[in-house]
């Protein structure tokens, strides 16, 4: 019997741990764009939402380190097992190319470390830009809150931050593509029919995550803040 | 017909390779691609040149002696035949073929086409075997094993070991290889006795070996001459993490 450690840092286990976090990861994103939504609601409904999360006090910075770890551990094995690959095979072939049939060669598959690089580098300006952006003040029920639903429908108006965010969130439909069928097939998915339903359930997931994602920006940013389904 | 080669030529595991290229213009459809290079060493050699090595045994797909990477495909462009099966009839007159060997930092390169694959036979050696008592063993056929196990473990036995799957894996992986080794055993109660120790030992020995990690590209699955499936990758995914708790 492998120890734990042993077990993480075998091959098997490494691909179990990166699946097993990137499904963390996707969970996050569902309850993240359920959070985002909220925006549509009440006037002060997403207000009350970050509000809430922000009142979580202590346990929001356990939540948070917990997010930190999982983001993390899905980088450091992602660039790892990228890295194994020059140390497996020092020359390259002159030609290579995909026979394809059943391989799972796309450019999803091959640009998981590109697309994942640039989704790190967007969180960070993502986390600076909202989290730590304009501190703008409101009232919730006769107390002061953060109004970070006026941060956000301002920095939607911007045609650079739009143009930027929906460009992210593209090369996230991009990953998450590969990455739900992937994640699952590392967790030892076996069968064929599953698979191809699984390949399938990726598509669907990555897409419509995405758009109700990218839907945010582009409806502030197209009727300028001031569309039906923004209530004031 | 007339076929443009570019081959690899390497004299020797530590001294650098470089392509050589020929013109054949004798190739008929009817050869195999085995059959063609064999054409190509015998005009090599009547011109006075150093033939081409290139591995093979049985040339009917069943050794995984051979598997040359042609035009970046291991085993050539068709599904689930050896390169040894593939015939000239799949390529066109005046086509260029570039033939190299796998490439895999633990397959390293003995001359030319052929390099040592002696790093699969450690990985079996680490564990894709089943103790028995030999002189006193029992007859085979006492031990009753349901249809449904004996054909997964068949169709995991098929594997004959080419190596096509790491030459094909842009990490080199060997998954594939001892996924199937493993699987073939785990099907049949002969094997379960010694599961948990086999999967960490040729886990362990296909890391040691020097082979990349699976990024499940599934090309393996692609380029398998006898169509081994990433099916065998989960299986040792599924005794490794069970061996865990046993």
């Amino acid at each position: 019997m492998p120890s734990f450690i042993k077990a993480i840092n075998s091959q098997v286990g490494r691909k179990v741990m990166t699946g097993i976090t990137g499904i963390g990861l996707m969970l996050f994103l569902i309850g993240h764009i359920a959070g985002n939504l909220t925006i549509f609601g009440a006037p002060d409904a997403f207000n009350i939402y970050t509000k809430t999360l922000a009142d979580l006090g202590p346990l929001l910075y356990v939540i948070e380190a917990g997010l930190a770890f999982f983001f993390l551990y899905h980088t450091i094995l992602g660039v790892s097992i990228w890295r194994s690959r020059r140390k497996a095979r020092p020359e390259g072939y002159k030609k290579y190319q995909t026979k394809g049939g059943p391989s799972h060669q796309s450019l999803a598959s091959k640009s998981m470390i590109y697309t994942g690089s640039i989704i790190l580098v967007f969180l960070v300006l993502h986390i600076i830009h909202f989290k730590f952006g304009a501190d703008y003040a409101t009232m919730i029920d006769g107390v002061e809150a953060r109004d970070l639903r006026r941060l956000v429908i301002e920095e939607f108006q911007k045609t650079w931050i739009v143009v930027g965010y929906v460009g992210v969130l593209s090369l996230v439909i991009l990953h998450l593509s590969h990455g739900f069928w992937s994640a699952f097939t590392s967790l030892s998915m076996k069968s064929k029919e599953a698979s191809k339903k699984i390949q399938m359930a990726s598509y669907a997931f990555a897409i419509v995550i995405m758009l109700l994602f990218i839907f945010i920006p582009l409806y502030i940013y197209f009727t300028g803040g001031e569309g039906s389904l923004i209530s004031y | 017909m007339t076929i443009h080669l570019k081959y690899w030529k390497q004299d020797g595991p530590d001294v650098p390779g470089h392509f050589e290229e020929y013109t054949l213009n004798t190739v008929n459809e009817h050869m195999s691609f085995l059959e063609m290079l064999d054409v190509l060493n015998e005009e090599l050699q009547l011109e006075g040149k150093d033939p081409v090595e290139f591995d093979y045994d049985c040339r009917e797909g069943i050794c995984g002696s051979c598997n040359l990477v042609i035009n970046g495909q291991a085993h050539g462009p068709k599904a689930k035949v050896a390169c040894c099966q593939l015939h000239m009839r799949n390529y066109k007159n005046g086509d260029k073929i570039t033939i190299e060997p796998p490439r895999a930092a633990a397959f390293p390169i003995i001359k030319d086409l052929v390099v040592n694959r002696g790093a699969f036979d450690r990985i079996i050696e680490a564990g894709g075997y089943v103790s028995v008592k030999t002189g006193s063993a029992q007859e085979a056929n006492a031990i009753p094993i349901e249809k449904e196990k004996s054909d997964a473990a068949f169709d995991y036995a098929t594997c004959i070991g080419c190596g096509a799957c790491v030459a094909a894996c842009p990490n080199a992986s060997a998954s594939l290889f001892t996924g199937a080794k493993l699987a073939h055993l785990n099907h049949v109660p002969q094997g379960e006795v010694e599961r948990s120790n086999r999967v960490v030992a040729m886990v362990d020995q296909m890391k040691e070996e020097g082979f990349g990690d699976c990024s499940n590209f599934a090309e393996c699955e692609a380029v398998c001459p006898v169509g081994i499936s990433i099916s065998a990758i989960a299986e040792m995914r599924r005794d490794y993490m069970k061996a865990m708790f046993s």
